[in-house]
C-alpha cells in the first residue's frame, strides 16, 4: 500500500501578483528520490521553504510526514532534514562545534551527541577535518558539513536545496553516491532540487519537471519522454559504408512502413522517426538491399532533450502573451 | 558533568551558544575595557573627593559614603552615571545591531530556522544572552564598589544604600535593555547589519543631543513671554517641556537614577513654595524614591516591551531565505 510521506495539494505561492508556486500537486513515496528541476527562478526554494513552514502558502496545504507543515513546523522540522543551497555555519566554531550545535538543538542526549557527530563525519568524509574552524572550508566540504547536519538529526525526509551546486565534477559525484546510497542504506526519502540535469539524471527515482511555478510533468525518465514526445519517441539513426543516393528509391517502400513518420536523410546517415521501436527491421532490410551497414544508433531522450523541450514550449507561451499585452 | 543536569531545551542551547559567542568576540572586549575603564576613573575622582563631600554638613545627604562614591566629582569628569547614560546605549546598540541580520547574511539562520525551534527563541535567546551578561557586567560593578569601599573606609553600610545601588544596577540594566531590543528590531528590519548600526546610532544621537534643542526650540516658538504670564502658567509650560524631553529613554534614565543615587532628591519637577514651606531637608526613605522613579521605570519597561514586540511581528511571519 502506497502511504505518501510527502503530500502536497494545490500549494500555490503567490508575491504580489507574480505566482512563484501555482496550484502544486505532488505525492513522494516513502524511500523514493525525488529530482525536482526547473531552471532559476522556477519556484523550487520557494516550494521547499513552505513544506517546512518557513514561508506560508497563499493557498493550498503541505503534508510532509502526516503533519501540515504550516500549522505544525516543529513537528516537521524534527522529521525533516533541509539543506538550504547556500548552507551557512559560524566561522568562529570548528565543524565540530557546528554539528555539535545542531544536534544539541534537536535534542539528542548529550550522552550520545559525541558518538553521533564522530560517526556522521565519518559518513561524509570530514572526520579528519572536524576540529578545522568552518571558515577555511572549501564549498565541497560545507555542502558535505551540510548533510552532516541533516543527517545528526536522524531525519525521515531528506530535502536538499542544490546541492550540487559550485561543486567540482568529482565532488558532485562523490556526493551523490553519497545520497543515493544513504537513501538505499537508511530508507530515507530524498526531495532534491536542481536545474542540473546529469546529476537529477544519476540519482533520482522520480523526476518533476518545474517551470514557472508549475509542475509540467512527473515520472522517471523514460515515462517523461513517451509523454513529452508521445508517439515520436523512438528515432534510430543508421550509418551506411557508401553515400545513399538522391532521391532514394526505396524511400517510398519504407514510408509505407506504419511506423515510421518521418524519414531523413543526409549522405551516408539515414534517420527514421518512428512510434515503435523499428531498428532491427531496419537494419534487416538495409542489409537485405545490399547496403553494409557500419553504424547503427538508438536514440534514447535523456533528460536535456525532455528540458529543452518544455523549455522551448514554455519560452514561445511565454512571447507570445508578452505579445498579446504590448 | 553536563550530562546529569537536565535537558536544557533548544532555548537554554540557544542562550549558551549566545552567551559564549559574546564573550569571545572582540566587540564586546572592548566595551567592557571602556566601561571598566570609565567605572575606575570616576571611583578615582570620587574617592579623592570623598572626604570633602562626607564633610559637608549642608548636604543632607552626607552620610551616605556609598552613593556618594558613585556620586560625588570635581567636575573634571562627569559622575559614572551620568557616563553610564551615554555609554550604556553603546552596550546595548552593540550587542544587537547585528542580531539577526548577520546570521541572515552568513546563510545560518536557515540552517537555524530548518531545526525544531520556535522562531521567538530565537529572539528571546538573543536578547536574554546579551541581557545576563550585561547584568553580570554591571552586578560585579557595583559589587566591587561596595567591597573596595568596605575595604577602603571601614564604614558600615546602611540596608537603605545597598537597596539604591541594586535598584541603580537594575535601571540601568532595563536601560540598556531598551536600546537592544531597539537595536534587535532593527537588526530583523535591515539586511545589512552597518545600516542597522548606523540607524541605532543615529537614534542614540538625536535622543541625547537633539532632541532637547529640538523641543527648546518648538516651546519657545509659542511661549509668551514669561514676564506676562501667572506662575500657574509658567508651571503649566515648564510641565509640558519636562514631560516632552520624558519621551527620551535617556531623560528617563537620568531621572531615576539621580532620584535613586541622591536621597534628598523629592520631586522631579518644579515645586512652589507653598510645597516647599514647612519641608525638612532630609533624604527620602527608600520606598518614597522608588515611588518617584515608578513612573521613569515603567516608562523604560514599556519601551523595552514595545521594541520588542514589533521585533515578533517583524520576524514571525518573514520569509526566511538566504
Amino acid at each position: 500500500m502506497k502511504d505518501p510521506i510527502i503530500q502536497l495539494k494545490g500549494l500555490t505561492k503567490q508575491y504580489g501578483a507574480v505566482k512563484a508556486v501555482d496550484g502544486l500537486n505532488l505525492d513522494i513515496d516513502k524511500g523514493e528520490i525525488f529530482g525536482l528541476l526547473g531552471p532559476n527562478g522556477a519556484g523550487k526554494t520557494t516550494t521547499i521553504l513552505m513544506m517546512l513552514g518557513l514561508t506560508d502558502p497563499t493557498s493550498g496545504t503541505a503534508f510532509v510526514c502526516g503533519h501540515n507543515a504550516t500549522s505544525s513546523p516543529i513537528h516537521v522540522k524534527r522529521k525533516v532534514g533541509y539543506m538550504p543551497d547556500s548552507v551557512g555555519f559560524y566561522d568562529n566554531m570548528t565543524a565540530l562545534e557546528n554539528l555539535v550545535y545542531i544536534g544539541r538543538l534537536n535534542g539528542v542526549p548529550e550522552n550520545e551527541l559525541k558518538k553521533r557527530s564522530a560517526e556522521v563525519l565519518e559518513i561524509v568524509g570530514l572526520a579528519a577535518d572536524q576540529h578545522k574552524k568552518t571558515s577555511a572550508f572549501s564549498r565541497g566540504m560545507k555542502q558535505r558539513l551540510g548533510l552532516a547536519d541533516v543527517l545528526i538529526k536522524n531525519p525521515d525526509v531528506i530535502i536538499l536545496d542544490e546541492p550540487t551546486l559550485g561543486i567540482d565534477p568529482t565532488g558532485v559525484r562523490d556526493f551523490l553516491a553519497l545520497i543515493k546510497q544513504l537513501s538505499r542504506q537508511q530508507g530515507l526519502t530524498v526531495l532534491l532540487s536542481s536545474h542540473h540535469l546529469h546529476h537529477v539524471q544519476q540519482v533520482c527515482d522520480r523526476v518533476g519537471i518545474f517551470v514557472n511555478g508549475q509542475l509540467l510533468a512527473q515520472g522517471d525518465i523514460g515515462a517523461l519522454s513517451a509523454q513529452l514526445f508521445g508517439t515520436d519517441s523512438h528515432v534510430t539513426s543508421i550509418k551506411t559504408a557508401q553515400p545513399v543516393p538522391q532521391p532514394w528509391q526505396l524511400e517510398a517502400e519504407l514510408q509505407a512502413w506504419e511506423a515510421i513518420t518521418q524519414i531523413r536523410i543526409h549522405e551516408n546517415e539515414l534517420e527514421f522517426t518512428s512510434s515503435r521501436d523499428v531498428t532491427s527491421a531496419l537494419v534487416r532490410f538495409l542489409v537485405e538491399k545490399g547496403y553494409d551497414v557500419i553504424g547503427v544508433n538508438q536514440k534514447n531522450y535523456g533528460l536535456d532533450d525532455i528540458y529543452q523541450k518544455y523549455f522551448e514550449s514554455n519560452s514561445t507561451k511565454k512571447t507570445s502573451y508578452e505579445k498579446s499585452i504590448s | 558533568m553536563k550530562s546529569q543536569s537536565p535537558d536544557p531545551g533548544p532555548f537554554g542551547v540557544m542562550v549558551h551558544k549566545e552567551i559564549a559567542d559574546h564573550i569571545r568576540s572582540w566587540r564586546f572586549s572592548i566595551l567592557i575595557a571602556l566601561i571598566v575603564l570609565t567605572f575606575i576613573a570616576a571611583m578615582y575622582v570620587s574617592l579623592a573627593n570623598i572626604k570633602s563631600a562626607i564633610g559637608n554638613t549642608k548636604d543632607p545627604d552626607h552620610l551616605f559614603l556609598y552613593l556618594k562614591l558613585l556620586t560625588t566629582t570635581d567636575n573634571s569628569i562627569p559622575p559614572f552615571h551620568v557616563f553610564l547614560s551615554f555609554l550604556a546605549p553603546l552596550l546595548g546598540i552593540s550587542l544587537g545591531f547585528d542580531a539577526v541580520n548577520s546570521e541572515q547574511n552568513s546563510g545560518t539562520l536557515t540552517r537555524l530556522m530548518a531545526q525544531p525551534i520556535y522562531r521567538d527563541n530565537l529572539l528571546l535567546a538573543k536578547f536574554v544572552s546579551a541581557l545576563v551578561i550585561v547584568s553580570g557586567l554591571f552586578f560585579a560593578l557595583a559589587l566591587l564598589m561596595i567591597g573596595g569601599g568596605l575595604v577602603l573606609t571601614g564604614v558600615r553600610m546602611e540596608p537603605q544604600e545597598l537597596l539604591r545601588i541594586l535598584g541603580f544596577i537594575v535601571i540601568t540594566i532595563a536601560y540598556v535593555a531598551f536600546w537592544l531590543s531597539l537595536s534587535i528590531m532593527l537588526s530583523i528590519l535591515f539586511k545589512q547589519a552597518a545600516t542597522s548600526a548606523l540607524t541605532a546610532i543615529g537614534i542614540w544621537l538625536f535622543f541625547t543631543i537633539f532632541y532637547q534643542i529640538v523641543i527648546n526650540l518648538i516651546v519657545k516658538s509659542f511661549l509668551p513671554d514669561p514676564a506676562y504670564l501667572s506662575q500657574a502658567e509658567i508651571i503649566r509650560y515648564n510641565d509640558l517641556i519636562l514631560n516632552l524631553q520624558r519621551i527620551a529613554p535617556n531623560q528617563l534614565y537620568s531621572d531615576a537614577v539621580t532620584t535613586l543615587l541622591m536621597p534628598s532628591v523629592r520631586s522631579l519637577g518644579p515645586v512652589t513654595m507653598e510645597q516647599m514651606a514647612g519641608a525638612i531637608p532630609a533624604p527620602l526613605p527608600f520606598k518614597e524614591s522608588v515611588m518617584i522613579v515608578w513612573p521613569q521605570v515603567s516608562g523604560l519597561m514599556a519601551s523595552t516591551v514595545g521594541c520588542f514586540a514589533f521585533a515578533y511581528y517583524f520576524f514571525m511571519r518573514r520569509e526566511i531565505r538566504s
